[in-house]
């Protein structure tokens, strides 16, 4: 194969894609933080004594879950202004997101909850707490800090959905890639650049996400 | 006659169709210290968790220093209180469990203060003297910031009396506190017990340490079958069982 490689027309646009990339993060970091109340909600939704409440939260759940991301995304984009719900380019995006995640951190969320000893309930109940305080004080941090790298990993795959902006012109890394692509027609070196990237990035967040899990682990 | 901490009167607890508490009475006057005992299923562990309504029930009264427990009779029906009320009510009471269940998020004193701060409305700094004085007298103030996962089972049950303990309750319940222990670390568990009776604390304990029950209670409750089926002073029951049961269920407990 003969190819001379030419980065300069990549770096000359680097910070295009570097701004992209920061945006990305943002668009994850703010979809997760929405995606857990939602899963909160819905998990202890799926495990209520409330029929209705369950049906609603596996309803919501199974129908996400089986919903390519790329569809919700256009149809929340595309389809919901027609029937009145207008939402800026990014918005949309993180409603998606947040929507999508939620529905994949309700799971989480629920196996951590059922995998508790009842005992921790119970203890909170008898030391006078509500269920509602016993739930925010005991439960939920317990089962919190029980799931974390289950959380952790659904952040980085949540943060590598988030090239799929580019469908609906986000500016976010995978968007300015392919601009830069089609501007200079330097395929690989552009693509190769993005690729790096996100690898990069996502060995950062990892390693992060473990200094996290070491901090907050309940020591044993 | 002053108002008893304690007195059930007729209770009937049903899950589903099976009745697993037949109608139960028992009064318990302030510094009592009841031991119920008899083999598992008779009902003994569900009758401690209605009174503090971990367990609800569908008939008769648990009253503790006179109150009904969990429900109210409003134009001739029976209502179940608000949640509210009911979380104020189990703070009456305090419970030691078989599994210990610390919070394992927490230190040792963060576990003995939590209601302290939440429940109790004390100050941070006087919570925190309150459980240090509690951790103290059960021999775990060295270990105050310990977590759970590192403390050993005996010393996660003297933390977890300590956490009920320090509520101040009316009433101590205690549900197989040796049961899950390694054989070595009940000992400390029992002394301190013994030091609470001492003290003048009222107990309804479950027990299957018969010499413990023995020694350190007033008044001993047989149960079998969900109800109660002999009572009275721990020399009567074990040295002078009235009925067969009782007499098979002490010899098999190697009493």
């Amino acid at each position: 194969m003969d190819y001379d490689f030419n980065f300069a027309a990549v770096w000359r646009d680097f910070d295009l894609l570097l701004s992209g990339l920061g945006l990305g993060l943002v668009l994850a970091v703010v979809s997760i933080a929405i995606g857990c109340l939602i899963g909160l909600l819905a998990a202890f939704g799926m495990l209520s004594r409330h029929a209705p409440v369950r049906w609603v939260s596996t309803a919501y759940v199974s129908a996400i879950r089986n919903t390519p991301i790329l569809v919700l995304i256009l149809f929340t984009y595309f389809a919901l202004p027609q029937l009145g719900v207008r939402l800026g380019k990014i918005e949309s995006f993180i409603v998606t997101l947040a929507i999508y995640s939620g529905a994949y951190l309700t799971e989480v969320f629920r196996s951590g909850l059922v995998s508790l000893p009842p005992g921790l309930r119970e203890a909170g109940l008898t030391i006078g707490l509500t269920e509602f305080r016993t739930k925010i004080l005991i439960t939920i941090p317990v089962m919190f800090r029980n799931v974390l790298p289950a959380l952790g990993n659904n952040f980085i795959s949540l943060f590598k959905d988030t090239s799929l902006a580019a469908a609906i012109a986000v500016p976010e890394l995978t968007f300015y890639a392919r601009k830069i692509n089609v501007e200079t027609f330097r395929v690989i070196e552009t693509w190769l650049v993005a690729s790096l990237m996100y690898v990069l990035a996502c060995s950062i967040i990892a390693a992060l996400l473990r200094q996290v899990e070491a901090r907050l682990a309940i020591p044993r | 006659m002053t108002v008893p901490v304690l007195e059930i009167r007729n209770l009937h607890k049903r899950f589903g169709s099976v009745e697993v508490l037949k109608g139960i009475d028992l009064t318990m006057q302030k510094s009592d210290v009841v031991s119920l005992i008899g083999a598992s299923g008779s009902g003994k562990t569900t009758l401690l968790r209605c009174v503090n309504l971990l367990e609800d029930y569908e008939e008769g009264v648990v009253a503790v220093a006179g109150e009904q427990i969990g429900y109210v009779e409003r134009n001739g029906k029976r209502v179940r209180l608000r949640e509210r009320e009911i979380a104020r009510q189990r703070a009456m009471t305090g419970m030691a469990f078989q599994q210990f269940n610390l919070f394992p998020h927490m230190s040792a004193i963060r576990n003995v203060m939590l209601g302290l701060v939440k429940t109790r409305k004390m100050s941070k700094d006087e919570a925190y003297a309150t459980a240090e004085s509690w951790l103290e007298r059960v021999g775990m103030a060295d270990r105050k910031d310990h977590y759970p996962g590192q403390l050993s089972g005996g010393q996660q049950q003297r933390v977890a009396i300590a956490r009920a303990i320090a509520m101040n309750p009316q009433l101590m319940l205690f549900d197989e506190v040796t049961s899950a222990l390694d054989p070595e670390l009940v000992g400390e568990v029992l002394s301190v017990i013994k030091g609470l009776a001492a003290d003048g604390m009222t107990m309804l304990l479950v027990t299957h340490e018969m010499q413990f029950a023995h020694d350190v209670s007033n008044k001993v409750v047989f149960m079998q079958d969900g109800r109660i089926a002999e009572e009275g002073s721990p020399d009567q029951l074990f040295y002078h069982p009235k009925s067969e049961r009782l007499a098979a269920f002490l010899k098999n407990s190697k009493f």
